[in-house]
């Protein structure tokens, strides 16, 4: 166990395991994204109030789902940072903030387009729409931090502190649809009810969550590769790595 | 007997840290230092009324315009004056090395932090909240709205300080600090703005208002329990790092 730590501790052993995973992530995650979107376009049923328009939602609850996930997921890592001091846990905060940030605004912009055919309006200022507009915010704001402070150690603790307080947002964003009245539907998928929808709309929608949370992992490794290649360019290994 | 059975202390008596003198000390340099240097104080008020004023001038002073936007356009401007208070938060204790000497301190920081947090409230959240009366008359708010506005300031102003003390903490030090510290602590700004505006306009539509009272309320005490806590590892990175 706590060799386990020390080795995830080590940023030449997890640019290893990282490279050794990578294609396990990227080719189910491009099969699994490319047949759920297919399938939610092309074949599956039209709904019966919003007919075409409602096919949106096989690339809006993925990217929305991971954008909040995605920020979990870095609050754990600044957790980590904070109490265990793991290098790994900043690059992967690093690494995985300006992915956020893009996911973020890509389930704000297919929300957009969704909302002009079915509400009539391409944004309207209620409480799910603000608190993701907040969330992207705070990915701005971690990724503004992080690049201000030029010592690497502070710049980690303090994106840590910085990363923590926001996930307060978290909750509200989850919970916005069902504590105001608001335009927004409430939650599409939930893991402890059945759907709502017919399984021929779901299980596409399903595969492209999944997908999407591979290919998340892909980029993941691929980018604390290039981060920890950046930090540790002095080490031997490194140099010995790219010449 | 008896005296072999009394069991030998382990552990030396710990020595009680008096923690009020030292809040109290805290306090009373802080706000008489403030008030040696007015200008300060004196600068995010005048600040507060520019920017209010900024709004009938600007967008229309038509009565209707006024009375339906006034209570938001307060709100805005006090949290834009608090935001550019926030510099002064730390940052004279930083260069002039007596953030260190508080971060020596046996006392605990959270309660450093709050009482600095406080301090920092009466002498910038408090005037505000005085001068928004008048303000609000100038806007063409009416009696009952601006006794809300003020009681929502009141409950929001405090929350403000607290959230907006991580962020100067976090950018303690930095060169470009101004700007960033905004983009931090906006976002956390907004819930507090909505639900006080939020009041407001209850109260204007004659519906009952304590709900939103109560949410803010929640905020405030949250802020108070919780923002300490990361303002104080914020300074302790901060420091470390210069």
């Amino acid at each position: 166990m706590w060799q386990f730590f020390h080795k995830l501790g080590s940023p030449k052993w997890f640019y290893g395991i990282a490279g050794r995973l990578m294609p396990w992530f990227l080719v189910p995650g491009l099969l699994l994204l490319l047949t759920g979107i297919v399938w939610g376009l092309a074949f599956a049923p039209p709904d019966y109030l919003q007919g075409n328009s409602y096919r949106i939602i096989y690339i809006h609850v993925p990217t929305a789902f991971l954008a909040q996930a995605c920020y979990v997921m870095m609050a754990a890592a600044g957790l980590v940072t904070l109490v265990w001091r793991l290098k790994l846990a900043d690059v992967f905060v690093k690494a995985v903030a300006p992915v956020g940030a893009v996911v973020t605004f890509l389930a704000l912009f297919t929300g957009s387009v969704w909302g002009k055919p079915t509400w009539g309006t391409w944004w309207i200022w209620d409480a799910r729409l603000t608190s993701m507009l907040i969330l992207l915010f705070l990915y701005f704001g971690v990724i503004a931090l992080g690049n201000a402070i030029a010592d690497e150690k502070s710049a980690a603790r303090a994106v840590a502190v910085l990363v923590l307080v926001g996930v307060v947002n978290i909750p509200i964003i989850k919970y916005s649809v069902e504590w105001w009245n608001t335009l927004h539907q409430p939650a599409t998928l939930k893991l402890t009810e059945k759907p709502s929808m017919p399984p021929e709309m779901w299980v596409p929608l399903v595969l492209s969550i999944v997908g999407l949370y591979l290919l998340f992992g892909w980029l993941a490794c691929l980018r604390m590769q290039t981060e920890i290649l950046h930090r540790e360019r002095r080490a031997r290994w490194v140099r010995e790595l790219v010449e | 007997m008896s005296a072999m059975q009394k069991l030998p202390r382990l552990t030396p008596k710990q020595e009680s840290v008096p923690v009020w003198p030292a809040c109290w000390a805290v306090l009373r340099r802080d706000l008489l230092s403030s008030l040696r240097q007015r200008q300060d104080l004196f600068n995010p008020l005048v600040f507060f009324v520019m920017v209010v004023s900024l709004f009938p001038l600007g967008v229309s002073p038509e009565k209707a315009f006024l009375s339906e936007a006034g209570a938001g356009i307060l709100w805005v401007a006090a949290l834009l004056s608090t935001l550019l208070s926030l510099d002064h938060l730390f940052r004279h204790d930083f260069e002039e090395g007596v953030l260190e000497q508080l971060l020596l301190q046996p006392q605990p920081l959270y309660l450093i932090v709050l009482t600095k947090v406080f301090a920092h409230w009466l002498v910038t959240g408090v005037p505000l909240i005085l001068m928004t009366p008048l303000l609000g008359l100038m806007l063409q708010l009416d009696g009952n709205s601006i006794a809300c506005l003020c009681l929502t300031l009141l409950l929001g102003t405090p929350v403000l300080s607290f959230i907006g003390a991580i962020g100067a903490a976090l950018t303690l030090g930095l060169r470009s600090a101004g700007i960033l510290l905004s983009l931090l602590v906006i976002p956390l700004y907004i819930p507090v703005l909505i639900f006080g505006t939020g009041t407001v306009m209850a109260a204007g539509q004659g519906l009952p208002i304590t709900s939103h009272l109560a949410l803010l309320g929640a905020l405030l005490v949250l802020a108070l329990t919780c923002a300490p806590f990361a303002t104080a590892a914020a300074l302790r990175i901060s420091v470390s790092n210069s």
